[in-house]
């Protein structure tokens, strides 16, 4: 995997953040991420991210679950093995309401975490470069990953000119797990005509 | 951007002058250090009676059904009535997490985790009470709809015995990926501040390598709200099912419509209740007040009195109806088996009414309600309260049915039916005790996120916009976004 420079500012301040990662992306940088100990809400927008389509996943999944309960069990209850349950009708859709209900929400919400986490790639054990150790305490740490064209010290003074606290330069390898993490990036933000 | 202003009539939820670094240290702190002696005390006495459990199903399984006093009319007995009131006690968790979520109450980050754990805990507990009735429990497995070679033999999907089996299962996983999934940002706070090694890794690999990238958030946020939305029909869909276990029978006492509704105010009162005892215990051992605080123990004794009261009508319905359908058998089970005080279990009946309705109308009085005394002890009422309600349920419609030849009054639990029972308790505070040592007890991240609207210290800050006339507010800030 190969081993990338990235500029690192931390801030101390959601309020000083937003403002610094407006001006860094006017100046023309990418902001590679921000990690934050929280989640700061319009921060993903602010630095052009799409929206996560994670919940239509979920739906695909609660539907799965749906079809899987009523076929099986209509299967089971019509054609393999037809239980004479007083005398009611095999096909008894009330009855079955409930595990159709059931399956939906275990699938989607099982679906959802599984998805969540490949997504994310996180896995127990796994290990990741972190930019910062206080990144999940106190402080917003944004990453921005260095091109040829890149001056660092440039970048690091306007870090420092909107209110970093701190501003370091890290490498790092930029393939985390399954090395998705470049062809990733481009599909999370918006495509942005200049 | 979202507004970031409450009004200064909500009450803080955060007390002291906090920075995000004092939240984390005040929340992971009781891990890093050493568990004190009342710590100790605690679990040995839940391991022991985790122990005694063990050998009371020991016992259960070797010699069979027969160690418990179960007869062949009173054919559910502690067991089931155990079983209904764990599971309702498994109710608060997912309620305060999912449903206040969705509500947008702000006030549930203070609670959820350690009210989330309890849930997963007790349900737990409640999953032991009908493996073990099976008897045979090594055949436990049949309950599940498999391709099998006895046919193959399927199970009776239009049996609400079975419907439990998928609604406990369910309710039991979402309940933990939910839980769990809110976990990992916190633990990988607990990894970044550690100091020994093994910590390091334990909670490295807990923690499944969250770095808190906006990305991941964003889909984090994305998941809970989904999971809340799918876990708050479910909350209510476990205790309708355990309801239907008696409504579908024709049992006087059972065969009634208002089991369901009234089966969920009486889970969500006894879940409350349960999360009053362990939090306001929690809050004093690990020095919490400023996050568990009094305001959160107001709030959940409000709903503790409303879901009382839901409660008490359905009593007093059901009475009604016992009366007005002029069936001769709900006429007896109501207002004999049960109502009359002098009935062989009329004492069940009213221990019931007098923890469940009367008792907790205290509540309504705010002084009581912020009395952390008065809420420990009313905690424990409706805990026995809401005990009484199932053994009622189950054992005064059991006892005289039908057919005079078969009734019964006979039935007090075997010392191996109390073991089981104690059991279920050690196995809920041993897992309680190490949640409370190893666990961040409050969700670290969603306290940082409500600080600067809610903290108390940050709360003057919106003084400059109270004052503002209501134009010049809306103007600045209706087209924020």
């Amino acid at each position: 995997m190969a081993q990338k420079k990235f500029v690192v500012g931390c801030f101390d301040d959601e309020k000083v953040l937003f403002p610094a990662v407006k001006q860094v992306r006017t100046a023309g940088y990418k902001i590679q991420d921000v990690y934050t100990p929280f989640p700061v809400h319009g921060l993903d927008h602010a630095l052009g991210m799409r929206e996560t389509s994670l919940h239509t996943a979920g739906f695909i999944y609660g539907i799965t679950g749906t079809t899987t309960a009523i076929s099986a069990i209509s299967w089971i209850f019509t054609k393999d093995w037809p239980l004479n349950i007083g005398g009611k009708p095999h096909f008894a859709l009330p009855a079955w309401i409930p595990i159709i209900f059931e399956l939906t929400v275990l699938f989607a919400a099982v679906g959802m975490v599984m998805t969540f986490m490949w997504l994310c790639q996180m896995a127990p054990g796994v290990k990741k470069h972190h930019f910062h150790k206080r990144a999940t305490d106190d402080l917003f740490v944004m990453v921005i990953e260095c091109n040829e064209k890149t001056n660092a010290e440039d970048l690091k003074a306007l870090l420092a000119s909107n209110g970093a606290v701190e501003t370091d330069i890290q490498v790092a390898e930029d393939g985390w797990w399954f090395g998705t993490y470049d062809t990733e990036n481009d599909n999370l933000y918006k495509q942005v005509a200049h | 951007m979202h507004l970031k202003y409450e009004s200064q009539l909500r009450e803080p939820l955060v007390y002291g002058n906090k920075t995000y670094a004092q939240v984390t240290e005040d929340i992971v702190r009781p891990i890093e250090a050493k568990p004190s002696r009342l710590w100790y005390i605690g679990f040995f006495i839940a391991v022991t009676l985790l122990m005694f459990g063990a050998y009371s199903v020991y016992r259960e399984v070797t010699y069979g059904i027969g160690q418990w006093n179960l007869n062949k009319t009173i054919g559910w007995g502690w067991d089931i009535t155990n079983f209904v009131w764990w599971v309702g006690i498994g109710h608060a968790g997912t309620l305060i997490s999912a449903v206040l979520l969705l509500f947008r109450q702000g006030w549930r980050t203070g609670v959820n985790r350690a009210a989330e754990a309890m849930t997963i805990f007790a349900v737990m507990c409640a999953g032991q009470f009908p493996i073990f009735h099976m008897g045979r429990v090594w055949m436990a497995f049949f309950v599940m709809p498999y391709p099998n070679s006895r046919g193959p033999l399927w199970v009776n999907f239009n049996s609400p015995l079975l419907w439990d089996v998928f609604a406990i299962s369910t309710y039991f996983t979402v309940s933990l990926l939910f839980w769990y999934s809110g976990l990992l940002p916190d633990f990988a706070t607990v990894r970044d501040r550690a100091f020994t090694k093994l910590r390091k890794k334990l909670y490295g690999i807990a923690s499944f390598g969250w770095t808190g990238s906006t990305k991941h958030w964003q889909r984090h946020e994305s998941l809970s709200l989904v999971l809340a939305g799918l876990s708050t029909p479910l909350v209510l869909s476990v205790h309708t099912i355990v309801s239907f276990d008696f409504a579908t029978s024709v049992i006087p006492g059972w065969h009634t419509t208002i089991f369901p509704p009234y089966f969920v105010a009486g889970a969500i009162f006894s879940g409350f209740a349960m999360v009053q005892t362990l939090l306001l215990i929690v809050r004093k051992v690990f020095g919490l007040t400023d996050y568990i605080t009094i305001g959160h123990i107001d709030l959940m004794n409000k709903v503790i009195v409303l879901t009382g009261s839901i409660v008490g009508i359905a009593y007093l319905t059901e009475l009604f109806m016992g009366w007005y359908s002029q069936n001769k058998y709900e006429g007896y089970t109501f207002w004999y088996s049960r109502a009359y005080l002098f009935s062989p279990y009329g004492w069940s009946y009213w221990g019931m009414m007098a923890c469940n309705v009367i008792s907790p109308q205290i509540f309504w009085s705010k002084k009581m309600r912020r009395n952390v005394f008065v809420t420990f002890f009313m905690s424990i009422i409706v805990n026995i309260g809401m005990w009484f309600e199932r053994f009622v349920i189950i054992v005064t419609s059991l006892y005289r049915d039908y057919l005079p030849s078969s009734w019964s009054v006979y039935y007090s639990p075997s010392i191996w039916e109390i073991g089981f029972y104690a059991g279920t308790f050690g196995l809920f505070f041993t897992c309680f005790f190490l949640f409370a040592k190893y666990f961040p007890v409050i969700a670290v991240a969603e306290i940082k996120y409500v600080l600067k609207r809610s903290g108390e210290s940050y709360k003057p800050e919106f003084d400059a916009i109270e004052a503002q006339p209501l134009d010049s507010f809306v103007h600045d800030h209706a087209h924020a976004h």
